[in-house]
């Protein structure tokens, strides 16, 4: 018996969702790698290839297709944001374990595809920070020209892990200065040293946000991501930064600084854009994009972790189910009705 | 003419696949080789066959005659003979049988007297009972009988009558023709509906992916010196839904608890404003219709086509390609392939599209839903179909209601857009009946309930009531006893003191009233003396309570009177008086 209708489908299927998610990425992954030099291509192929074994046994384990499974691309999705928010020099045994506890307890043992109520890639990165902060916060250091084989050996521990070699991110560079400081020093001063920062944040680090974007405007512009949850995210992100830092200029960096810097854009359009995970009402996007953003900015201002936006996709996701269940939209015709 | 439009969420833009079947004109299709007509082709109550095996019947003639107010008449497509009225296989998904009326044609295709009226002269109730039995009825698939949509709301003035020429299904393309070549006709139909209605304004919407039918419309607007407004709508699926087509041509949304009259709006199909004027100024009932055939076939082309001819015999005047592997009839988003190639033409048969993989490739397998969201936002009735889905694949029917899943209109815009390639409009015609089939089943036992209810209750009164009558027996009883143990006190102290009985039974009592009286003691003469004082009153009482017609009775009134009281003192119906019974008592005085 034949299918019954409709009879015609438009193109499109997960794997063409994911793939689309990747190829976003790539103008960001491009302005990383020329940040931070080779080791993050590195680091997305680990991690691709620590995802898709992983899928592969848990699909294995639970009787599932393999081959129309694995082609789904939402492994590598959850590895490649896995490989480009971990640190680019952490040992490779690092982005495997979260690569791994993701795959396997985040998606599979939740249901596997569209059942995971948390975002993989951001447990698996809270996971790893809270298990292994040294590693987690080790950030290639400033001006750290290393060729391809040197970054290998780094990141598979053929040579040793030098503390010359890495420091803090600028956005962590920037909390600790002013906290240790004590209002000795003030934001504009940090700003001024030109080895970390550029114009607006972390040198380099803005193109990577600069990337990431151009990216995500890509997929709303194929339709893939709704503007709810970046606006909504980029807009409260930038009213928290912007009112405490017209409050005090000098001890809080700007909105732009905080945009540009850590996790903001590929957090906006990748990571709280995810559908699964995330809300699914427009006000319910709206009311999560700026939970996210919120959450984002208190936790890496005030809070000990060097960035937030993990920890606040966290939060928000637990409060998901409950934020689209009160946030359902009127239906056609029954508008009127209060 | 300049009009503000407005949009309605949602919708997809599907390849209109129209092109291939508008570049000939109308063709009447062949005589079939026999006609299987079904008696029920609309909406209501199933018509009644008027014809037997071996009726000879002309075209247009009634062969099944409407059944209550919504439902519509059947007519015979062309002259012959019945052959049979049995159970055939039906242009329905579920391949179910329904009875038909099977008619050989004669080939001669005689009508029968037709008689074209001036609707304007008649009342309006006359109209619309001769386009019920002319069998007109909604031709834009829902096949609703037109007659019921004719009357204005008492309470709603009625703002717009809009006419639905968008057509927004894929492939089909028969109103669109009906329109180039029937213009005139169908204006005039509209008129007919127009004067029925009596609207504020005519609003004739149209997508705007069919010029040359809007031009046409225009033009016989013009010639026929009405104002009806000719409207172009964006070509987008449905726009030819009625509550969508209503939403951009009036702004009003109609919600599903809600008919459009309540909101001052009615929508026709035009193919129904064109049966219609036929009906009414030529006399003729619908017995065929334009039907679009494409797909898979080397001529797409229309085709003016008898109700009842077999769907294969249709197909083949547009040769299909030899990897033809199905019908479907309707369009592809919402059509269905037909179970059997042998099934009839019906009113609601707009488009046969021969089915190959080529044109519909097999779909992917199903993956999980991602919850993209991308169905919520194609919905036309703007639900959230992965919630109604989540709800209907655990069968949580009361969630799927929450989530309004009878809004849903099972246009398929969900399924086509949706990445997981999950068939959603399936789990929601799958949902929507497992909670009829669960009303019913409810509604069933709610009825078993009440029964058992009233019978419980039932059986309690009667036990109730037996309970009383026992008791109130007993009661008599004992007071009897009390009477008689009293009595017998009486006789014992005075034999034959007791009054004479006014029944016929008193002789009874005479030997008594011999016996001696010589043993009166001053006790039993007081006792005796309350006795009689009550016995007194007794009868006195019992003569009160007796019916007033025995007074003033003839001597022969009297006489039969009396001889009854006797008969059923003798069968035991009445007790005799307790006088009576001091009789056996009277040998121990």
């Amino acid at each position: 018996m034949f299918p019954p209708a409709p009879f015609l489908l438009k193109d499109v299927s997960v794997s063409q969702v994911m793939i689309q998610v990747c190829v976003a990425l790539i103008p960001g992954i491009a302005a990383y790698a020329s940040l931070v030099g080779p080791a993050i291509l590195v680091q997305l192929v680990i991690a691709t290839l620590a995802a898709l074994v992983a899928e592969a046994l848990m699909l294995k384990v639970r009787g599932k297709p393999l081959a129309l499974f694995l082609t789904d691309g939402s492994a590598i999705v959850t590895a490649w944001l896995i490989a480009l928010t971990f640190p680019p020099l952490a040992p490779w045994w690092l982005v495997v374990t979260g690569t791994v506890f993701a795959v396997i307890v985040a998606k599979h043992l939740y249901g596997g595809l569209g059942q995971n109520p948390f975002n993989p890639a951001m447990v698996a990165f809270a996971v790893c920070i809270v298990a292994f902060p040294a590693l987690m916060s080790q950030w290639p250091s400033v001006g750290l020209q290393l060729g391809l084989i040197d970054q290998m050996n780094i990141i598979l521990g053929w040579a040793p892990r030098v503390d010359t070699l890495t420091g803090a991110t600028p956005l962590d560079a920037m909390k600790t200065a002013l906290k240790l400081g004590e209002g000795s020093f003030d934001v504009s001063t940090l700003l001024a040293n030109q080895d970390i920062y550029g114009n607006f944040a972390g040198r380099g680090w803005e193109w990577v946000a600069g990337g990431y974007l151009l990216g995500g405007l890509w997929l709303w512009h194929r339709k893939l991501i709704t503007w709810h949850v970046p606006l909504a995210f980029v807009a409260s992100l930038s009213l928290i930064s912007g009112a405490l830092w017209l409050y005090n200029p000098g001890q809080f960096a700007s909105p732009l600084f905080h945009l540009l810097s850590g996790g903001t854009m590929l957090g906006a359009f990748f990571i709280a854009t995810d559908p699964v995970s995330g809300c699914t009402t427009p006000r319910g996007k709206l009311i999560f994009g700026a939970g996210c953003g919120l959450l984002a900015y208190i936790i890496r201002v005030f809070g000990g972790y060097p960035d937030g936006v993990a920890f606040a996709v966290l939060l928000m996701n637990l409060s998901a189910p409950l934020i689209d269940l009160l946030t359902q939209p009127p239906i056609f015709g029954m508008k009127d009705k209060s | 003419m300049l009009m503000n439009l407005f949009k309605f969420k949602g919708g997809v833009k599907p390849p209109t696949n129209k092109t291939q079947s508008v570049n000939l004109p109308i063709a009447q299709a062949p005589l079939p080789s026999r006609l299987v007509v079904p008696l029920h082709q609309s909406i209501g109550g199933m018509p009644q066959p008027v014809v037997e095996a071996g009726d000879k019947v002309l075209k247009g003639q009634l062969i099944g005659e409407a059944d209550g107010w919504i439902s519509a008449a059947v007519h015979a497509p062309t002259s012959g003979t019945v052959v049979e009225v049995a159970m055939h296989v039906q242009p329905h998904p579920s391949g179910l049988d329904a009875l038909c009326v099977v008619i050989e044609p004669d080939g001669k295709d005689e009508w029968i007297p037709r008689e074209p009226v001036d609707y304007k002269s008649l009342p309006p109730e006359e109209v619309r009972e001769r386009l019920q039995q002319a069998g007109v009825v909604g031709l834009g698939g829902a096949v609703f009988p037109t007659h019921g949509k004719l009357t204005a709301s008492k309470t709603v003035p009625m703002d717009e009558l809009i006419i639905n020429g968008a057509e927004c299904e894929p492939f089909i393309t028969c109103d669109d023709l009906l329109m180039r070549e029937r213009a005139e006709e169908v204006v005039r139909g509209i008129g007919i509906f127009r004067d029925l209605l009596q609207p504020k304004k005519v609003l004739i919407g149209i997508e705007d992916n069919k010029p040359e039918a809007a031009a046409a419309m225009r033009l016989a607007v013009q010639a026929l010196g009405e104002s009806f407004a000719v409207v172009q709508v964006p070509t987008l699926y449905p726009a030819g839904g009625a509550k969508q087509l209503i939403r951009v041509l009036t702004g009003k949304e109609v919600p599903a608890s809600k008919r459009s009259t309540d909101l001052g709006v009615q929508c026709f199909n035009v193919a129904t404003a064109y049966t219609a004027w036929r009906a009414i100024a030529h006399g003729e009932p619908v017995v065929s219709r334009l039907v679009t055939v494409t797909g898979n076939v080397h001529e797409p082309r229309n085709y003016e086509v008898l109700i009842g001819t077999p769907m294969d015999e249709l197909l083949k005047l547009a040769h299909p390609h030899p990897d033809t592997d199905g019908i479907i009839m309707g369009g592809p988003m919402m059509g269905f392939l037909v179970p059997d190639r042998q099934v009839p033409v019906v009113k609601a048969t707009n488009c046969l599209i021969a089915h190959d993989d080529r044109l519909f490739p097999p779909k992917a397998p199903e993956m999980p839903c991602i919850r993209c969201g991308a169905c919520a936002q194609a919905c036309p009735h703007e639900l959230q179909p992965f919630e109604m889905y989540w709800f209907s694949r655990a069968k949580n029917f009361g969630k799927t209601q929450e989530y309004n899943i009878f809004d849903c209109i099972e246009c398929g815009c969900c399924s086509y857009v949706c990445p997981s390639r999950i068939p959603l409009v399936q789990y929601f015609r799958f949902a929507k009946s497992e909670i009829w089939a669960r009303e019913r089943e409810k509604n069933a036992a709610d009825q078993a309930k009440l029964r058992f209810e009233f019978k419980q209750l039932r059986e309690e009164r009667e036990k109730a009531e037996k309970a009383e009558k026992l008791a109130k027996a007993a009661a008599a009883q004992a007071a009897k006893k009390a009477a008689e143990a009293v009595a017998a006190a009486a006789a014992a102290g005075e034999s034959g003191a007791a009054p004479a009985a006014d029944t016929a039974a008193a002789p009874a009592v005479a030997t008594p009233t011999d016996a001696p009286t010589a043993t009166v003691n001053p006790e039993k003469e007081a006792k005796r003396a309350t006795i009689e004082a009550a016995m007194a009153r007794a009868k006195a009482q019992r003569e009160a309570v007796q019916p007033k017609n025995v007074d003033n009775l003839s001597p022969e009134q009297l006489k039969a009177a009396a001889d009854i009281e006797a008969r059923r003192i003798a069968a035991h119906l009445i007790e005799p008086q307790p006088a009576d019974q001091t009789a056996p008592l009277d040998p121990n005085n």
